[in-house]
């Protein structure tokens, strides 16, 4: 068994809002190995984001609330540890990259600039030498012409382009771990593919974790050796990621697979798509029993009662289902 | 292909860029540079490629909510860029666009039913208040809504029932053909395939005809009958759906659909990575619009331009040295 680099056990994050207790993320329990690339998804507002960004304590305390859990980072909870220190743990060991790079880079420094500070944060350097420091990031995510695009503002940069910065800025500080949250959503497919070929190969070079959540399967596949399915705030299914393709075994992991469309094969051309009837439940009143039964085939009486907990069913296989 | 109920021939739409103190244009964007192809009745052609291709500006050209710059789109015996106000209103009961955004193309000020009966009040098509509310009611219940849903504003609804909501006001008008901008890219993946489903059921019973434009490929390889990828404003290859993703003979294309992730983590392909990013429309590369990233380029590429040619029966390709 390969060492946990990060255990996350009942962890409960939830939101008070005007209309009530949002219970965004409620009771998930999942670990990294290192070295790996786990592979979280599920559907919007399944709490794979809130789950993320909890292990780095980004959720503005109030309206969020840590309700109960841990989260285990080399075996310490990070839950009561002090903001300052928190500071050193993202700057030296978990870094985050966002869905939209627009929107996380500041628009008034140069790439140059942001990518310095992270290396000041990290070693004690001079401007200078950040600034060189910088330039070898940014040859590094293979952004051509990196001495003089290092002054450069995100605004000249591409889409996939400002993702190979940020890219190079959660590098910058060698991390154990990286959170990729969305990272090719926003992108076409053949920069995605370009993307996710160089998330492979910065993995490959420092030796990191990579936490990979995404809504995409077919990017699941090709990157992920193991996979956490997220439904309504909870973990449905883990498996790794030949058997979680293989053999799905809860209900909505089946029907996610099938509803999507497969350019591979011949004979998908006029297969009807198995669409999931419904949609997902408010997470301001969850269902009592388990969260996928009112749209499940399978679903029977027991169901709706309780929320059947996760076992197992194979190596490295566990599921939430009473089937 | 059956006999076309649209076609398109060379049609173009440049935006102006203006600049300096008066405002003058100093540029121009050719989003749309010499666009060709035929719809045949009750098929499907899906248009794809990356953003910026030019793949919705064309979709809006048709339907001239941006009038094309030059170029003419035939539907129906006439020539729909040379139409008066009047006569340009009429044809818009036979033609029809379904948005990508349901949030932002449904007014949030009206009901439900008054979005989707004001088409049938602006057209004269309800006899009467009773026969309207009908004519509603029967729309809500074709695209899979509830009778109670017509009193109700845009932001009760999910996302997925929002989309029902833009497919009942494009049905309202009986039309023959419908423009599909990206109609299931805002949604996840379970609810995605029904409204694919819904689509195609709609088109079955109604024999409609749709121009279905999309960014991913494995649904539009779903859908549709024909393809026609979009590289920079001009079409590169049209060809049957399958034939296309069995022997794409276009770099571009080839380049694309291998970018494709596959759910299946038992598939391994060879991808075809592509170097850089698109170039900047206001000033394409000379020539063959692609060279700059085509891994078969021949230094002529950047002086000619390639003419979309029948290389194979049905299988149009615009490439010097492919097919």
């Amino acid at each position: 068994m390969a060492e946990k680099l990060l255990e996350i056990k009942g962890l409960k994050t939830w939101f008070k809002t005007d209309d009530g207790v949002v219970r965004a993320v409620d009771g998930v329990d999942l670990h990294i190995d290192r070295g790996e690339t786990l592979g979280v998804v599920g559907e919007s507002g399944c709490g794979k984001t809130v789950t993320a960004r909890s292990v780095l304590k980004l959720i503005d305390m109030p309206p969020g609330r840590f309700e109960a859990g841990e989260i285990l980072w080399k075996g310490r909870d990070l839950i009561p540890v002090p903001a300052q220190e928190m500071d050193k743990i993202r700057a030296r060991e978990i870094a985050i990259i966002f869905q939209e790079p627009m929107t996380s880079l500041n628009p008034v420094y140069t790439v140059g600039d942001q990518i310095a500070e992270v290396l000041r944060q990290h070693d004690k350097l001079s401007r200078k030498q950040a600034i060189a420091g910088a330039v070898e990031m940014l040859r590094l995510v293979n952004i051509p012409n990196p001495g003089k695009r290092v002054h450069d503002y995100p605004h000249q940069f591409s889409g996939g382009m400002r993702q190979r910065v940020m890219i190079a800025m959660a590098m910058s500080c060698k991390p154990q771990l990286l959170i990729a949250d969305e990272p090719t959503t926003a992108l076409d497919v053949t920069i995605q593919a370009q993307i996710l070929e160089l998330m492979q190969e910065m993995k490959d070079k420092l030796g990191m974790s990579i936490m990979l959540i995404t809504h995409a399967m077919g990017v699941v596949a090709e990157t992920c050796q193991r996979v956490v399915v997220m439904y309504a705030g909870k973990v449905v299914e883990e498996a790794p990621v030949e058997a979680l393709f293989g053999n799905p075994r809860h209900p909505y992991t089946q029907g996610l697979i099938r509803s999507i469309p497969r350019v591979d094969r011949a004979a998908a051309q006029k297969e009807r798509l198995e669409a999931i009837p419904g949609s997902v439940p408010s997470l301001l009143n969850p269902p009592v029993g388990c969260r996928f039964a009112a749209r499940c085939k399978f679903a029977m009486d027991v169901c709706v009662k309780a929320m059947p907990p996760l076992k197992e069913v194979g190596p490295g296989h566990r599921v939430a289902c009473v089937l | 292909m059956s006999e076309p109920l649209l076609s398109v021939r060379n049609l173009k739409k440049h935006f102006a860029v203006s600049g300096g103190v008066f405002a003058r244009e100093v540029d121009r964007v050719h989003a749309v540079d010499g666009v060709s192809f035929d719809i045949g009745k009750g098929e499907t052609l899906g248009l794809v490629g990356e953003s910026g291709c030019g793949k919705s500006t064309t979709g809006r050209c048709i339907l001239r909510l941006i009038e094309p710059s030059s170029g003419e789109v035939w539907f129906q015996g006439a020539d729909v860029t040379r139409l008066g106000p009047d006569a340009m209103r009429a044809l818009r009961r036979d033609m029809q666009i379904i948005f990508q955004d349901p949030y932002a193309s449904l007014n949030p000020r009206l009901t439900v039913g008054a979005i989707v009966g004001e088409a049938l009040q602006i057209h004269g098509l309800a006899k009467s208040r009773k026969a309207l509310e009908e004519r509603v009611l029967e729309l809500l219940e074709t695209v899979g809504l509830q009778a109670d849903h017509m009193g109700r504003f845009p932001h009760e609804f999910s996302g997925g029932q929002r989309q029902r909501i833009g497919i009942a006001r494009a049905l309202a008008v009986d039309p023959k053909l419908v423009i599909c901008d990206e109609p299931v890219s805002a949604l996840d993946v379970s609810i995605q395939a029904q409204v694919i489903n819904l689509l195609e059921d709609l088109q079955e019973k109604f024999g409609l005809t749709y121009l279905f434009i999309a960014h991913d490929l494995s649904v539009v390889e779903h859908i549709s009958t024909r393809i026609a990828v979009m590289y920079l404003g001009r079409v590169v290859e049209i060809a049957g759906s399958r034939d296309l993703y069995d022997t794409p003979l276009h770099p571009y294309s080839e380049a694309l659909l291998s970018a494709v992730p596959i759910p299946d983590p038992t598939v391994k392909r060879k991808r075809i990575m592509l170097q850089g990013d698109v170039p900047n429309p206001i000033r394409p590369p000379s020539g063959c619009h692609f060279h700059t990233r085509c891994p078969i380029a021949k230094p002529d590429c950047s002086q000619r331009s390639p003419e979309l040619v029948e290389k194979r029966p049905g299988h149009w390709v615009a490439c010097h040295y492919r097919g």
